[in-house]
């Protein structure tokens, strides 16, 4: 009965932990991770700082910093294929070219004494096996695609010769050039101004319909979340604690974690002055994590003793709409 | 307006660094990182400065504390002119104004302690002896939120949000009147930005302080003041009140960035201004309006050779008034 279900999925991720081996023991930074992205579907993940969204992507990229970070359990089925159990080779082949990747810092992804033509150009030498003239034609090709005014020229240029958001698109460009059925983007407009932002998205939306594909939206910025998302995971301290589709998530929800989250974002149509909504504490260190609910300390809330150290269940509410059922911060 | 409701003014401030360049590192011209900006804060309150990367909002904080010289203009105190040519600021303005920076890691001193840090403005001003001092940290640190017990433990051990308390904390140390707050709340995550705005709002209303608070994000801007100003390439293109900016943009580029914010709220489908482009460079910015030239504005060529001037459009409603961006 499921069979037919999952194959409607294009990624599905199922009980993925992540640890790091670090000098003062291991270090857990995922901890039984679910969600899944359709076809053509944007998913959104958000969090705040060091909740574990960039290791999930580097999970499914296979980019885990070696030898430290270890994934204990889980599976990562992309087409129905695990990706875990992928030779390094075969790997090398999806990446790049079935699934692409935008990273958090732009400038982190280029190669600064490299062309910029020539560094999208790779892509297709890579996994096309195109001549090298051919490689070049068509990166001019996606520059052009991803809105930068004369490529010609700018395929010439370096890195350092592009203002942050062509820097960006040029990062895009090359996650792009082999249409991914999946493209996971990191925090793609974080270092970027707020007109260069709604450029950018606007751009990742245009590209994503167009060669309809998945993306998986790694962000802060719920505002961003409700603008470019069909589904969401809000991601605490390693875990994901609710998922719905966005209208819903926004509408009902039900984890204090999420409703805490939802009202400290300070609004353009609110009242000025006034106290904003905080919570309070701060997202507790990966040393002193504990394996029932981790938002406990900061809820407000008294837990009884056995929902801190007891894992929870993970329940689906209403159809669709997940949430991690500690029964003081989730009316479930 | 009478003048002594304005803790500040500043008067047609510039800012223009040379830029050298070549074998010869002979002058290409100037960096107009602050070209010509007026604003005045009304004791009590909170003057919002908002624009994006590079428009010139740190050089602008920084030289009013005197962090930077300028290369001309006016800024006035409580009514008296700080800016004295070949001396430096008054000692009583370097103690009643202090200026709280963006990346609480950076401005605070890694090998000292929290209680260290606090108190060095004290010493330097020569306040009080050791253990007057030392009451005084703990009662600073308490006012923001932090146990007297931090006082011993050194900066790396806190969390950003912890950090930036540390920094105003610092800030408060000699009783300051004004505080330039340079995006204080940039580098921490909603649930903890949250935490710390609220504190700000509590310290003004207990301590009577005047604020300029700069930032980048509107939605942060206008939660917190009462005057907004809106800057763009070292000039300031509006100034209203928070509601008032908000409910009725004049300026193309103030519509542009309110349009630009995401909202968290996947009812309202808004319609984008998307503007193309990036911001223009401030070195040889292009002439007349620089956002005109940014859009391709059909009536930019109008605003070349235009002195451009900001015009009270309504009451405390102040707008540069370019052919190519204002309608009407
Ligand atoms: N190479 C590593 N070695 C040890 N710990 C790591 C490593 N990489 C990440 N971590 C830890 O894993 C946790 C999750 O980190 P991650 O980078 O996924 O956070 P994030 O949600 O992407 O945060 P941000 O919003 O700041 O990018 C953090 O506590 C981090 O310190
Ligand atoms: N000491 C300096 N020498 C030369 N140019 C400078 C100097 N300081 C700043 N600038 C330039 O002045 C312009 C304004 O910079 P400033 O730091 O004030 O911008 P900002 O509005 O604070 O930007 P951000 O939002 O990125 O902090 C920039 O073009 C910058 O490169
Ligand atoms: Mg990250
Ligand atoms: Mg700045």
């Amino acid at each position: 009965m499921t069979a037919p279900k999952e194959r409607s999925k294009l990624l599905q991720v199922s009980d993925l932990s992540v640890s790091f081996e670090m000098d003062e023991g291991e270090a857990q930074a995922l901890d039984g991770v679910n969600f899944e992205v359709g076809h053509g579907q944007t998913l959104g993940l958000v969090g705040e700082s060091g909740c574990g969204k960039s290791v999930t992507a580097l999970s499914i990229m296979r980019l885990l910093p070696k030898p430290m970070g270890k994934i204990p359990t889980g599976n990562i089925l992309f087409e129905g294929v695990d990706l875990l159990q992928l030779s390094p080779d075969k790997m090398r082949e999806v990446r790049g070219n079935e699934i692409g990747m935008i990273f958090q810092e732009p400038m982190n992804a280029l190669n600064p004494v490299k062309r910029i033509g020539d560094q999208i150009g790779e892509v297709y030498l890579l996994h096309h096996r195109m001549q090298k003239k051919d490689a070049w034609d068509k990166s001019v090709e996606m520059l052009e695609k991803v809105g930068i005014p004369s490529p010609r020229t700018r395929a010439m240029e370096y890195p350092h010769q592009l203002s942050g958001g062509m820097r960006q698109r040029v990062v895009i460009a090359m996650a792009l050039a082999c249409s991914p059925k999946l493209v996971i983007a990191d925090e793609p407009t974080t270092a970027l101004d707020v007109t260069v932002q709604a450029q950018i998205l606007a751009l990742l939306d245009e590209l994503q319909k167009s060669l309809r594909s998945s993306v998986l939206l790694i962000t802060h910025d719920l505002g961003v979340i409700a603008e470019t998302c069909d589904e969401v995971c809000v991601m605490y301290a390693g875990r994901i604690v609710e998922r719905a589709s966005t209208q819903e998530l926004f509408a009902n929800p039900r984890h204090a974690y999420t409703r805490g989250l939802l009202s400290s974002i300070p609004r353009l149509d609110g009242v000025p002055k006034t106290k904003l909504v905080a919570i309070e504490g701060m997202v507790p260190s990966l040393s002193e994590l504990k394996p029932g609910c981790r938002f406990a300390p900061r809820s407000g809330l008294h837990h009884p003793s056995e929902l801190l150290d007891e894992k929870l269940p993970y329940r689906e509410i209403s159809p669709d709409h997940w949430v991690e059922a500690c029964p003081v911060c989730s009316d479930s | 307006m009478s003048e002594e409701e304005n803790i500040l003014s500043i008067e047609n401030l510039r800012v223009y660094f040379p830029v050298r360049g070549g074998v010869f590192r002979r002058s290409k011209g100037f960096c107009k990182a602050v070209d010509g900006v007026s604003l005045i804060l009304k004791d009590g309150q909170t003057l919002g400065l908002v624009g994006e990367s590079g428009c010139g909002k740190s050089t602008l904080a920084k030289t009013v504390v005197g962090l930077i010289k300028p290369t001309s203009g006016s800024v006035k105190f409580k009514g008296n002119e700080v800016l004295r040519s070949g001396r430096s600021m008054p000692k009583s303005y370097r103690r009643e104004v202090q200026m709280v920076f963006q990346d609480p890691a950076e401005s605070l001193n890694s090998r000292h302690t929290v209680g260290a840090i606090v108190r060095e403005p004290l010493e330097i001003h020569g306040m009080g002896n050791r253990d007057q001092q030392n009451e005084r940290v703990i009662h600073l640190l308490e006012q923001v939120g932090l146990p007297a017990s931090c006082s011993t433990r050194y900066p790396f051990e806190f969390s950003g949000g912890q950090r930036q308390r540390i920094g105003i904390a610092r800030s408060l140390a000699l009783n300051p009147d004004m505080l330039l707050l340079d995006e204080p709340v940039s580098a921490l995550d909603v649930s903890v930005q949250s935490q710390v705005l609220n504190l700000l709002m509590e310290l003004q209303n207990k301590l009577g302080l005047s604020y300029m608070f700069i930032a980048h994000d509107l939605a942060v801007v206008k939660h917190v003041s009462d005057m907004i100003a809106v800057m763009y390439l070292g000039k300031i293109v509006e100034i209203a009140s928070a509601e008032e900016l908000y409910s009725n943009p004049l300026h193309n580029y103030t519509k542009a960035l309110i349009s630009s914010i995401p909202l968290p709220d996947p009812t309202q489908s808004t319609s984008k201004v998307i503007i193309p482009g990036d911001v223009p460079s401030p070195i040889n910015p292009p002439p007349g309006c620089a956002f005109g030239h940014r859009v391709s504005s059909p009536r930019y060529p109008e605003s070349i050779g235009e002195i451009l001037e900001m015009k009270e459009i309504e009451k405390n409603h102040w707008v540069l008034a370019c052919p190519c961006c204002v309608s009407g």
